[in-house]
C-alpha cells in the first residue's frame, strides 16, 4: 500500500505491507535509527515518537495507519545544530547512563512540557510512566525535565 | 514480532465501514489491545478496516441530560474534556488511570468496551453510571445497556458486523461525588481491581449509590448489595466499611499470576471504601 508520511518536516513516500509495523518503517526504510526497539511489546517506551503532536509507542502501531501524518523523531528535534531544550536538559542533568531509554525519554518528556509548561514532580512521573530505564533509576531524569521547564521559561 | 498478512482499508465514511465490517472485517481502532494480540498471532484478521480516521466518530456532546462520547473518542481526549470533567468527572478520571500517556493518546473507549478485557478499567465506571452503548451495524442500530453488553471475558454482545458508535452516560446531578480507585497492574497499569463510586446525598442522607466492579471476576458488574447497605445513611465511616465489605460477597473471583482470589476480594473492599469515601467527601 502507498503511505505518504511527513516526518521531520520532510515528505516521504513508500509502498509499504500492512503490517510493516511504523517502527520498522521508520528504522528500516527511511533510515532513522534514532527510536529504538526495547520490548516490542508496547511497555518500554524506546520507541516513542510523536504522531501529529502525541507520543505513540510506534512499535505498536502500523506504518499505514500514519499514512497522512506528521512524524517527529528524536532525530527531528535539534535544529541548525542547536539541541532542543530537552536535550539540552538531558545532557546537562545526566539524564541517561547508556542511552538505549534516552530516545523514547525524550519523547515523552517533550510531550509533558507540551502540554503542563511547569509540571509539578508528581506530574512528570505520571508522564513517564510508558517510559523504562533500567540504567538511571529516574532521578536524573526527572530532574532533567524539570531543567527543562525551568529553562523555558528564560 | 511480525503479524500475519492482512489487508488494510480507512475508509472514509461511517458507511463505508459497515459495509465492509459486514463483508467480514474487522475493526482497527487504537490498536492498543489488537496489536499487541496480532504480534502475538493470538489474533490473525484477515482484513482491518480503521475506524481511526472517521471524523463522524470522534465527539464528545452533550444532549438533554445525557454526554454521547463517540467510539473512537482516546482515552486522553476523555480524560482531559472540559466537559466531562465538569459534567461526568467519574468517565475522566477513569481514562486518566488508563496505561501510560502514549497508550492514552492511541486507546480510544470504543475499542476498550468491545474489547472487555476483564481488567479494563472503563467497565467499573460504565457500570456505576449505568450508561448506554449504541451498536451500529450495515443494516441495524440499537441500544444496550451496559449490564448488558459484558457478557464474560472477551465477549460482549456485540455482534460481527456491529461496532459500537457511542457511549452514553448521564450528566451528574448536583450533590453527587464520585471516584474512581484501583490497584494498578506494576508493568501494565491494568486494574487488578477497580472500583468506581457515585453518591448522592439529599437533605444529609445518602439518596443514591451506584458501586461499578472491574477485575474481580470475568464480567463488570454492579454490587447491588453493598449499595442498599449505604442508602438512606449518614455514611460514617463503619457504614461505609460495612457496606464495601459487601462488593466480593457470592462473586466469582478471578485468580492467575498476579492476584489470588482471596487477595482480588480482599482489594476489592479495601478500594470500595476508599472509592465511597472520597466520593462522598466529593459530594460537598
Ligand atoms: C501498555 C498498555 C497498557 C494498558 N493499560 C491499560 C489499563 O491500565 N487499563 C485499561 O483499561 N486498558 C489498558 N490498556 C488497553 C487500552 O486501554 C486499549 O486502548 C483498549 O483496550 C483498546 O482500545 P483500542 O482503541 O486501542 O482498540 P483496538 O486495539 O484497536 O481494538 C480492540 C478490539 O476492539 C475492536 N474494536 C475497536 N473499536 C471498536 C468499535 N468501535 N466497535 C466494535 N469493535 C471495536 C477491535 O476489532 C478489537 O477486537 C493498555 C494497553 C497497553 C498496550
Ligand atoms: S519497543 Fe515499543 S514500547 Fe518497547
Ligand atoms: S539510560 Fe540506560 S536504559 Fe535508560
Amino acid at each position: 500500500m502507498k503511505i505518504r508520511v511527513t516526518i521531520n518536516g520532510k515528505s516521504y513516500s513508500h509502498d509499504v505491507e500492512p503490517r510493516l509495523l511504523l517502527i520498522h518503517y521508520l528504522r528500516e526504510v527511511v533510515g532513522l535509527t534514532g527510536s529504538h526497539v526495547g520490548c516490542e511489546t508496547s511497555l518500554c517506551g524506546a520507541c516513542t515518537v510523536e504522531l501529529n503532536g502525541k507520543a505513540v509507542k510506534s512499535c505498536t502501531m502500523f506504518a499505514v495507519q500514519a499514512d497522512g501524518a506528521s512524524v517527529v523523531t528524536v532525530e527531528g528535534l535539534a535544529t541548525d545544530g542547536k539541541l532542543h531544550p530537552v536535550q539540552e536538559a538531558f545532557w546537562n542533568e545526566h539524564g541517561l547512563q547508556c542511552g538505549f531509554c534516552t530516545p523514547g525519554m525524550i519523547m515523552a518528556s517533550k510531550q509533558i512540557l507540551d502540554r503542563t509548561p511547569k509540571p509539578t514532580e508528581e506530574e512528570i512521573r505520571h508522564g513517564l510512566e510508558g517510559n523504562v530505564c533500567r540504567c538511571t533509576g529516574y532521578q536524573h531524569i526527572v530532574n532533567a525535565v524539570k531543567a527543562a521547564a525551568a529553562g523555558a521559561g528564560k | 514480532m511480525i503479524p500475519q498478512k492482512f489487508e488494510y482499508t480507512a475508509p472514509k465514511t461511517l458507511d463505508e465501514a459497515l459495509l465492509l465490517l459486514a463483508a467480514g472485517a474487522k475493526p482497527l481502532a487504537g490498536g492498543m489491545s489488537l496489536i499487541p494480540m496480532m504480534k502475538l498471532r493470538l489474533a490473525a484478521p484477515e482484513h482491518l478496516v480503521d475506524l481511526g480516521k472517521l471524523k463522524d466518530l470522534n465527539y464528545i456532546r452533550e444532549t438533554d441530560g445525557t454526554l454521547h462520547i463517540g467510539a473512537t473518542t482516546t482515552h486522553a481526549e476523555i480524560e482531559s474534556s472540559p466537559i466531562l470533567r465538569k459534567k461526568c468527572p467519574l468517565l475522566a478520571e477513569t481514562a486518566a488511570a488508563i496505561g501510560d500517556v502514549q497508550v492514552r493518546n492511541m486507546g480510544t473507549i470504543g475499542g476498550s468496551v468491545a474489547h472487555a478485557d476483564p481488567a479494563a478499567d472503563y467497565p467499573a465506571a460504565l457500570q456505576a453510571l449505568e450508561a448506554k452503548l449504541a451498536l451500529k451495524g450495515a443494516k441495524s442500530d440499537r441500544i444496550v445497556a451496559a449490564a448488558d453488553f459484558f457478557v464474560d471475558a472477551f465477549t460482549t454482545a456485540l455482534q460481527p458486523n456491529e461496532i459500537i458508535r457511542e457511549v452514553i452516560v448521564p450528566v451528574e446531578a448536583a450533590g453527587t461525588g464520585t471516584s474512581y480507585q484501583k490497584m494498578f497492574h506494576p508493568a501494565s497499569g491494568f486494574a487488578i481491581v477497580g472500583i468506581a463510586a457515585r453518591v448522592r446525598k439529599k437533605a444529609g442522607n445518602i439518596a443514591l449509590v451506584r458501586i461499578g466492579v472491574t477485575g474481580l471476576s470475568n464480567r463488570p458488574y454492579r454490587a447491588a448489595t453493598a449499595e442498599k447497605a449505604l442508602e438512606g445513611k449518614l455514611g460514617s465511616a463503619t457504614e461505609i466499611q460495612n457496606a464495601a465489605a459487601l462488593v466480593a460477597k457470592g462473586v466469582d473471583a478471578n485468580s492467575d499470576l498476579h492476584a489470588s482470589a482471596e487477595y482480588r476480594r480482599h482489594l476489592a473492599v479495601v478500594h470500595a471504601a476508599r472509592a465511597l469515601m472520597t466520593a462522598l467527601a466529593r459530594t460537598a
